[in-house]
């Protein structure tokens, strides 16, 4: 029956369909593939440019960005992997703030603006009552100041939308430019620059009699502690809130289906307006970790696009977060190493580096198809013989 | 068989992952002949289709045309071998009109010719009676020129084998006189038709032989001359299954919802419904027949406390028990959650399962937790109660699913709604609304749920039960009331009403016009 070769005869070469759920150690174990695969082309890659062995550049890749200080001696604990762990934390503490409104369905790209709110808040809290108020009242202040303004942020987007159906994806896109005009407009009018030089930094309680006030205090002498601390605990809180409180159940009821959150008589209006006001708060948080704990002045960019990194950041771990602190310090991770790379030979810059991120991002989210789905090749000739991916 | 089949299936198999959706199914259509498939949800009737209209491609077995092997890999290869679908869900372009729909993707030699191309249309829709303005937009188009439409695109394109996935489930009851009407013409025409459907009259009124799908495997094929409803239903389940409804006398009924002069106006400032009076009484199911969206939807609604009223009352007289008196309470411009905080024991079945009664990507048990979650502590929610109701309803009404924490929206349709009933009667209400219960559902689980109603009945509550097959309405319903446009046409008692008389109430009203809006409108 099978005898005829017709161009009509053949199967599909492709053949794509969904798999049965993977064992976790398979899917798992798919995903360092692809992330180790990952780094190889990376590697592969510098080595053409530079002209470096292999091994070297996955050293510099891998391990430098933990143990390796700046003289290339081996430290555990250094400033380096501080360094990490801050960043990590910082990215973590954006990615937690948009899980709520993501589980809702509220497309909140608006990060950028609400940090840089956050940070603003602050700020003003720092510039204008530093030795003014007791200094736990200081840091009180800063934290409401931050909180405040987060979250009037977040929540004017979701005003409208709750009331007036407005596209909350355009309206946060379009609230960080408002907040990094004001900021610009602020440094420079009010005159917040500390030299001319430095006219869009406005610099905090750097050196003279209140040095060091307001800043987050060091822990065992660890000038980062504090901030890893904030936000392990915001990602425990922020996991019960979403698995086990009321409110966690709401807004992923709204997020699901408006309609049976009406039907079941759920104030959706409410929820939007609240879940935002969360979300805005927590950017501020970040804001404020900025602002008092890593930079130590306000500028246009302090948020450092980590709004728009965090939204990968929670895809990536399905909105669940504890997945959250694998997928922001595999970002974070990625990032530094890179950025090794480029800082070490000359013929990598800084683009590369961002290549380079794109290309691990573009592996790893690529392997998630293959864990989801099969795909079969049917050669033309051995029909019968399937091979398997 | 002296005659070689225009289709032949052989050893068909496909399996989604672990579901085995058809498992070694053989199947023949003679030319010019319906065939109608029957099977329960999930026997794999829509699957089998989709691999004869190339949507999807057979793990195994071969697909004969004519006596011909075919490989069908996409719709493309279907339209070649004169094979084309009509599927459940239109897709159709809504701003583009009936002749653009039907000629897009076309690629026809010479220019382009709209005219040619509707002068095309008008003859098919001659040949076969239909009814059709080859000028007019999708979305001015009633859900039966829809079909239509669907249908002459398939003819357009030369197909000799059409598949038709449940043309029926949105048609009023003439609509779907008609359409059988242009079926037979077809079929005189010397065209195959395969018809998927769950409505056993239909299937006897119109095919010429049936193929039984049972879980997957094909069970075989009988003419339907010597078919009868009991016996394709006991193929179809497998065993013998009782199709008569029982119906108790009510218990002593009392009123228990009033409503008076009930007035709701849509957006557009339209008289959805117009001054609606009735009363539902305990211990009685109360039927409602129309033609889909003469208002039952936002009837139930307004009850339930999800739309606003324009006019009206509506009085819920709570039981209090023993001598106490029984206490009226106004429902009148109250949310949900208010109706429930005032006592009101109000259950609700939306026509809308997954999109209103249920969260689809959410588990059973979180589902069950819609309805209870605000209890027990101020800040948390407590798993434990709705995992035990959702493992009850699971254990009662034989609920297929692989555990409580699958995602309700992969169960198929008739579970679906045994998880929404489920819910909506273990709060042990007073009044409970059921808005097309059964749609959509196999035999097995449309009696189920009817009995789930006559025992709520019995219990004493007050049922509210909006259908669209009016045999069901007339054997269940203890008084059926009819609404047309908005208004109510009538009551009748469903113990003496006779389904002419509830017909001709379900049009009452409706202004007949020539033309256009008369296939809109039924006549």
């Amino acid at each position: 029956m099978q005898t005829e070769t017709k161009k009509k005869d053949r199967e599909p070469l492709i053949q794509i369909s969904k798999r049965p759920a993977m064992v976790w150690w398979k899917s798992y174990s798919i995903r360092a593939g692809a992330l180790l695969a990952a780094f190889l082309l990376c590697v592969i890659l510098a080595s053409l440019l530079t002209k470096k062995n292999l091994f070297e550049l996955f050293k510099r890749m891998i391990v430098y960005p933990f143990c390796v200080d700046k003289k290339g001696s081996t430290v555990f604990l250094s400033d380096k992997l501080w360094d990490l762990l801050k960043e990590l934390a910082l990215l973590l503490c954006v990615a937690l703030a948009l899980t709520p409104a993501f589980k809702m369905r509220f497309w909140n790209i608006g990060a950028e603006g609400q940090i840089l709110m956050g940070a603003y808040g602050c700020y003003i809290v720092l510039r204008f009552l530093t030795g003014k108020v007791p200094t736990p009242i200081l840091y009180i202040l800063m934290v409401a100041a931050s909180l405040l303004f987060g979250a009037v942020w977040g929540a004017i987007p979701a005003i409208f939308k709750a009331f007036f159906g407005t596209n909350e994806t355009l309206f946060t896109l379009m609230m960080n430019y408002v907040a990094a005009c004001l900021i610009e407009f602020s440094i420079l009018y009010f005159k917040w620059g500390a030299t001319p030089k430095m006219n869009y930094t406005g610099m905090i309680n750097r050196k003279g009699e209140y040095k060091h006030v307001g800043w987050l205090p060091e822990i065992f002498g660890q000038k980062y502690l504090m901030i890893v601390l904030i936000v392990a605990v915001l990602t425990v809180l922020l996991y019960i809130y979403l698995r086990y409180s009321k409110h966690g159940y709401e807004l992923s009821v709204v997020g699901e289906s408006e309609k049976t959150a009406k039907y079941i008589g759920i104030n959706v209006k409410k929820v939007i307006i609240r879940t935002m006001i969360l979300s805005g708060a927590l950017c501020g948080i970040a804001g404020l970790i900025v602002v008092s704990g890593t930079d130590h002045a306000l500028k246009m960019d302090s948020s450092g696009g980590r709004g728009f990194t965090a939204i990968m950041v929670t895809w990536l771990a399905h909105f669940n977060p504890a997945y959250m602190a694998l997928t922001s310090f595999l970002i974070v991770f990625v990032q530094r190493g890179a950025k090794e790379l480029s800082s070490a030979y000359a013929q990598i810059s800084d683009s590369f580096a961002d290549v380079l991120v794109g290309l691990i991002l573009f592996f790893i989210i690529g392997c998630e198809f293959f864990i989801n789905y099969r795909v079969r090749i049917h050669l033309p000739r051995k029909r019968k013989e399937e091979i398997e991916e | 068989m002296n005659e070689t089949a225009v289709i032949e299936l052989r050893h068909i198999s496909k399996t989604f992952g672990r579901i085995v959706a058809n498992d070694d199914v053989n199947l023949e259509v003679q030319r010019g002949e319906i065939l109608a498939i029957l099977g329960e949800n999930g026997s794999g009737k829509t699957t089998l289709m989709n691999m004869i209209a190339g949507i999807y491609f057979p793990d195994s077995g071969e697909i004969l045309i004519n006596g011909e092997h075919v490989v069908i890999r996409s719709p493309k290869d279907a339209f070649a071998c004169g094979i084309g679908m009509i599927h459940q869900h239109f897709k159709l372009i809504d701003v583009f009109t009936a002749t653009e729909n039907i000629i897009l993707g076309l690629k026809e030699k010479g220019r382009y010719n709209l005219n040619e191309a509707k002068n095309k249309v008008r003859a098919i829709a001659d040949k076969y009676g239909f009814a059709i303005d080859p000028d007019k937009k999708i979305y001015d188009m009633s859900v039966s020129e829809k079909q239509t439409v669907e249908i002459i695109k398939v003819l357009y394109r030369g197909a000799n084998i059409l598949i038709l996935d449940e043309p029926t489930a949105v048609l009023t009851p003439q609509e779907t006189e008609r359409l059988f009407a242009v079926l037979r013409a077809m079929k005189e025409d010397g065209k195959s038709i395969i018809i998927i459907t769950h409505k056993m009259h239909e299937v006897l009124s119109l095919s010429d032989r049936v193929a039984v799908l049972r879980k997957g495997r094909y069970i075989g094929t009988v003419d339907t001359k010597y078919a009868t409803e009991s016996s394709l239903t006991e193929m179809m389940v497998g065993r013998k299954v009782s199709l008569n409804i029982e119906r108790s006398e009510p218990k002593d009924p009392v009123d228990r919802l009033i409503v008076s002069d009930l007035t709701v106006t849509n957006r557009e400032g339209f008289k959805v419904l117009d001054h609606i009076d009735f009363t539902a009484r305990s211990g009685e199911i109360l039927g409602i027949a129309g033609i889909a969206g003469s208002g039952q939807r936002e009837l139930l609604e307004a009850i339930a406390g999800l739309q606003r009223l324009s006019e009206g009352e509506i009085y819920y007289i709570k039981p209090n028990g023993g001598d106490r008196e029984d206490e009226t309470i106004d429902l009148r411009g109250k949310t949900p959650m208010q109706i429930r905080e005032l006592g009101v024991r109000l259950s609700f079945v939306p026509e809308d399962r997954l999109g209103m009664g249920l969260v689809g990507n959410m588990d059973i048990t979180d589902n069950m937790m819609l309805r209870s979650y605000r209890r027990g502590s101020w800040l948390f929610v407590d798993r434990k109660k709705p995992k035990n109701l959702a493992e009850t309803i699971i254990n009662d009404l034989e609920v297929v699913t692989p555990s409580v924490s699958t995602p309700v929206r992969r169960l198929s349709g008739g579970n679906v709604q045994k998880v929404l009933v489920g819910r909506e009667i273990a709060s042990s209400p007073t009044v409970l609304m059921a808005a097309y219960p059964v749609r959509g559902l196999d035999i097995n689980s449309s009696f189920l749920i009817y009995n789930l109603l006559n025992q709520q009945k019995q219990n004493g509550t007050a049922v509210i039960f909006v259908g669209e097959d009016l045999d069901v309405l007339i054997e269940l319903c203890d008084r059926i009331m009819v609404i047309a446009s908005g208004r109510i046409s009538g009551i009748v008692d469903g113990r003496t009403a006779d389904k002419e008389k509830i017909g001709a109430l379900m049009t009452k009203g409706r202004v007949h016009q020539d033309g256009e809006e008369g296939i809109k409108l039924a006549d």
